[in-house]
């Protein structure tokens, strides 16, 4: 495995919870790694499962998925959904021949700027261990997949946002 | 880049990119001068015609900037990277429509919070910035011009809880001349306070000034009061509710009841009174539950009633002197259309028999809070006289239990607020009223407030004992001389170092608040979240404490959490003045973020309509299509994910623009971006 591996991180956050818990923990100057590019949804409930398997096709690494703690959600229970959504997602990307471990379901209240911090921290880690998500590899199988797929490796092989050149 | 879905390869639309420098909050770890250089350049063909950067774009300088850029470069779209969009998203939108544009047509993207607040190193922070820019831009590209909805506001109002929280709520509204539908479950309004004797810290007699405000509420000509009632159904949205109430049979005709109580003092039938007089006393079959109820009409308690047990009896009847009495009788239920909704449904009691070691229930000598107002309630069932449950001797020795069910792990974590002042009181009342000795056992003394802690001053000085510690158990198994006969306080004593066992006559629980049983029930039936615990939950805990994330609905009172009366009054008349502001706006303007369904590609399946939180889907049985109210819908967006036939798509949020901004933000990752 490559040591300069960078891995990218697409979080998708709730509009009423943790995208202001993104918020919280830049008003309170916390700390996390710049591998995580967030998407503002207005509810868990909304994240449609080819939003992920678009952004691991894309070239992330992982993808985030976080959310009102349950009982909390803004509009009642979709929260649920998103979560039923998640176990399904998981199951299919092992299916894929994908680590499951490459999606992540986290609640975070609005409050919670620490925690949604410490999380894309422990999960930028987490995805660095587990490496790049090599998806000619694993696209070879299919040959639906394969062009794009390896034409998408290549690209990715050098991926570190900073030796992206200005 | 792969063309994805969201993909637009054709771009015609002209973008102005904005970077902001926030001062040195953003510039000092984001390079923006490189990052607007970057789009204006690099992103071209995407539609990039300018990017700019400026210190502050949130000013009017930065703001005129956008403004004459819109006119003179005839941008169709307008990206600005800066703070979040909880921020400023409204300044740039408002710009945006100063010249011309539609509003929706900005995009603000958060490169402060999420980029320069929370990362160290510039290079990387930098190159995220651009593809936060990149995915904002991508996104904007699939922006179309919205006009936000204007809905009408009904100027009627539905307060549901005839406490002291909904009685000053429904007042205020009524004082300004409009109509108040005031809905409250008991026979008559008054709540908890109505149960009290004196209120702290002033002791002033609770009903002296409980029951003007009741008998204001029941005669105002702008308050339909509805006792006795329950609220069975709410349908509609902001400005626009539709309330199904079920008044329940009084079996008393009130056009004709005079409210003379000759009804209740010919009932033969005695039942223990568990609601008002807390189980310490009596009332009839058909009663009012205390003497200044508000209506003055009695209920028959149907339950109870010896004509409805075994046929016969009808005293009532033979004695009213108007006719009133009407067996009869059926629960009548009416619709009325309102504009907002405040909830103040109150609180109960913490039951004082799950904390076993401290006897409730076992122990005839222990007393709950509740049960002691109406002990020293002039018009309770002793008359005001404090005695043990024989009902005649009077204790020597009273020991009050703080924090009874509240903060403790086992019952509830949180403090209720009300209950060191609530034992104070009750130190004060027995010591004057007895000359017993009284022991107070907190575990942390809590008295903030105007005139609070001088009542704490007030209370030690009268000579009550104050023992810091969590009472460990309440038992009359006497172990000690003088301990015979008595109900024995085993507790540490934190401050002397040491446990202690303190024989009393009497102890009294001071029990926390706890939510009302069925207060989950209520939030689902109004549409509004509750804390675990079951407490309603505001809109925010600091700068918007009445209100909910359901719009047109209020909450006010014990409902949202412990407080006391002075409290509980303010959120009342807080809850009102924002139904005001509501009602004279007329009409309200609601963010356009919806969802719809393309009819066409709808096939029926209805896997959306029970996936809706707020019933804004219809199934149209003849043409076998479901459609979407827009009024209703809150655009949380979870049909659109759901749909199999991709038939919904969300305003603001569909799929194209997050396929689109997933796209923009890889950007650099997937090799678009040759290195210069």
């Amino acid at each position: 495995m490559n040591n300069d591996f960078e891995p990218i991180i697409i979080g998708f956050t709730c509009n009423w919870c943790s995208y202001r818990a993104a918020d919280l923990a830049g008003t309170s100057r916390m700390k996390y790694p710049p591998n995580i590019r967030l998407i503002r949804l207005m509810c868990s409930g909304r994240l449609d499962p080819t939003f992920v398997f678009k952004a691991l096709a894309n070239g992330a690494d992982g993808v985030m998925i976080t959310g009102c703690h349950p009982g909390e959600c803004h509009y009642l229970e979709q929260n649920y959904k998103a979560l039923r959504r998640f176990h399904l997602m998981r199951r299919t990307l092992q299916g894929l021949g994908l680590e499951p471990a490459r999606v992540r379901l986290v609640w975070a209240s609005a409050a919670e700027g620490a925690k949604f911090a410490q999380e894309v921290t422990s999960f930028v880690e987490e995805i660095r261990a587990l490496g790049p998500l090599h998806w000619g590899k694993a696209g070879k199988q299919s040959s639906v997949t394969s062009d794009q797929s390896t034409e998408h490796s290549s690209l990715m092989t050098d991926h570190s946002p900073k030796e992206v050149p200005a | 880049m792969t063309s994805g879905n969201g993909h637009k390869p054709n771009v015609e639309e002209r973008i102005g990119v904005y970077v902001c420098h926030c001062g040195s909050n953003i510039a000092g770890v984001v390079d923006v001068q490189q990052v607007a250089e970057w789009a204006a350049l690099r992103l071209k063909h995407r539609g990039v015609v300018i990017g700019r950067d400026y210190k502050f774009m949130c000013s009017s300088l930065g703001q005129e900037l956008i403004e004459k850029d819109i006119k003179e470069l005839g941008l169709t779209r307008v990206v600005v990277a800066a703070c979040s969009p909880h921020l400023h998203e409204k300044t740039f939108r408002t710009a945006c429509e100063r010249a011309g544009l539609n509003p929706f047509l900005c995009e603000l993207v958060s490169i402060r919070e999420q980029v320069s607040w929370v990362h160290t190193d510039k290079v990387a922070a930098t190159s995220k910035a651009k593809a936060v820019v990149s995915g904002g831009i991508e996104r904007v590209l699939h922006h179309e011009p919205l006009e936000p909805m204007r809905v009408p506001i009904h100027p009627a109002t539905l307060v549901v809880g005839g406490g002291i929280a909904g009685i000053q709520a429904a007042l205020e509204i009524a004082n300004a001349g409009y109509h108040v539908y005031l809905v409250e479950r008991e026979p008559s309004i008054g709540g908890h306070m109505a149960q009290f004797d004196k209120t702290f810290p002033t002791l002033d007699c609770a009903a002296c000034i409980l029951t003007p405000r009741m008998v204001e509420a029941g005669t105002h000509p702008h308050i339909t009061l509805l006792t006795h009632s329950n609220v069975e159904k709410v349908e509609g949205f902001v400005g626009n509710f539709n309330v199904t109430i079920r008044k329940k049979a009084r079996k008393v005709n009130v056009d004709l009841c005079t409210g003379c109580g000759i009804c209740q003092e010919k009932c033969p039938k005695k039942v223990v009174d568990e609601v008002y007089e807390a189980g310490l006393g009596y009332r009839k079959a058909i009663y009012t539950p205390f003497a200044q109820a508000v209506p003055k009409y009695p209920v028959m308690d149907v339950a109870n009633c010896t004509y409805f047990e075994k046929g016969t009896c009808k005293a009532c009847e033979k004695f009213c002197p108007t006719n009133a009495i009407d067996f009869k009788q059926e629960d009548e239920v009416i619709t009325v259309d309102v504009g907002n909704i405040i909830l103040a449904t109150g609180y109960d009691i913490f039951d004082a028999r799950k904390v076993t070691n401290y006897g409730y229930g076992r122990l005839a000598n222990v007393f709950t809070s509740l049960e002691l107002e109406r002990l020293t309630n002039a018009a309770g069932p002793t008359n005001g006289q404090i005695v043990l449950r024989d009902g005649k001797t009077i204790p020597k020795a009273v020991g009050v239990v703080h924090c009874v069910g509240s903060r403790d792990r086992n019952f509830n974590n949180y403090c209720s607020v009300i209950c060191c002042m609530q034992s104070l009181k009750f130190a004060h009342l027995v010591h004057e009223r007895t000359g017993a000795i009284v022991y107070n056992f907190y575990i942390d003394m809590r008295t903030p407030f105007k005139d609070y802690d001088e009542f704490y001053q007030r209370v030690m000085e009268e000579g009550t004992l104050f023992v810091r510690g969590k009472v460990a158990e309440v038992t009359d198994a006497a172990r000690l001389p003088g301990e015979e006969g008595k109900l024995i306080i085993q507790v540490e004593d934190t401050l002397a170092g040491k446990q202690r066992r303190i024989p009393v006559d009497m102890v009294i629980l001071s029990v926390g608040l706890e939510p009302r049983k069925d207060s989950k029930e209520v939030a689902k039936q109004f549409g509004i979240s509750c804390s675990t615990n079951g407490w309603f939950t505001e809109r925010h805990p600091k700068l918007d404490p009445v209100a909910t994330m359901t719009e047109g609905i209020y909450i006010a009172g014990c409902a949202q959490g412990p407080k006391d009366i002075p409290a509980t009054v303010v959120q009342g008349a807080a809850a009102s003045a924002r139904v005001l502001g509501k009602i004279q706006q007329k009409e309200i303007e609601l963010e356009p973020v919806r969802a719809s369904i393309n009819e066409a590609q709808c096939s029926g399946c209805r896997i959306c309509n029970n996936l809706c939180p707020f019933n804004a889907i219809l199934f149209h049985e003849d043409s076998k299509v479901s459609e979407i109210n827009p009024a209703l819908c809150q655009g949380c967006g979870t049909c659109v994910a759901a749909c199999p036939a991709g038939a919904i798509s969300g305003t603001g949020f569909s799929n194209e623009q997050i396929f689109a901004q997933i796209e923009g933000l890889l950007l650099l990752n997937v090799g678009e971006e040759v290195p210069a």
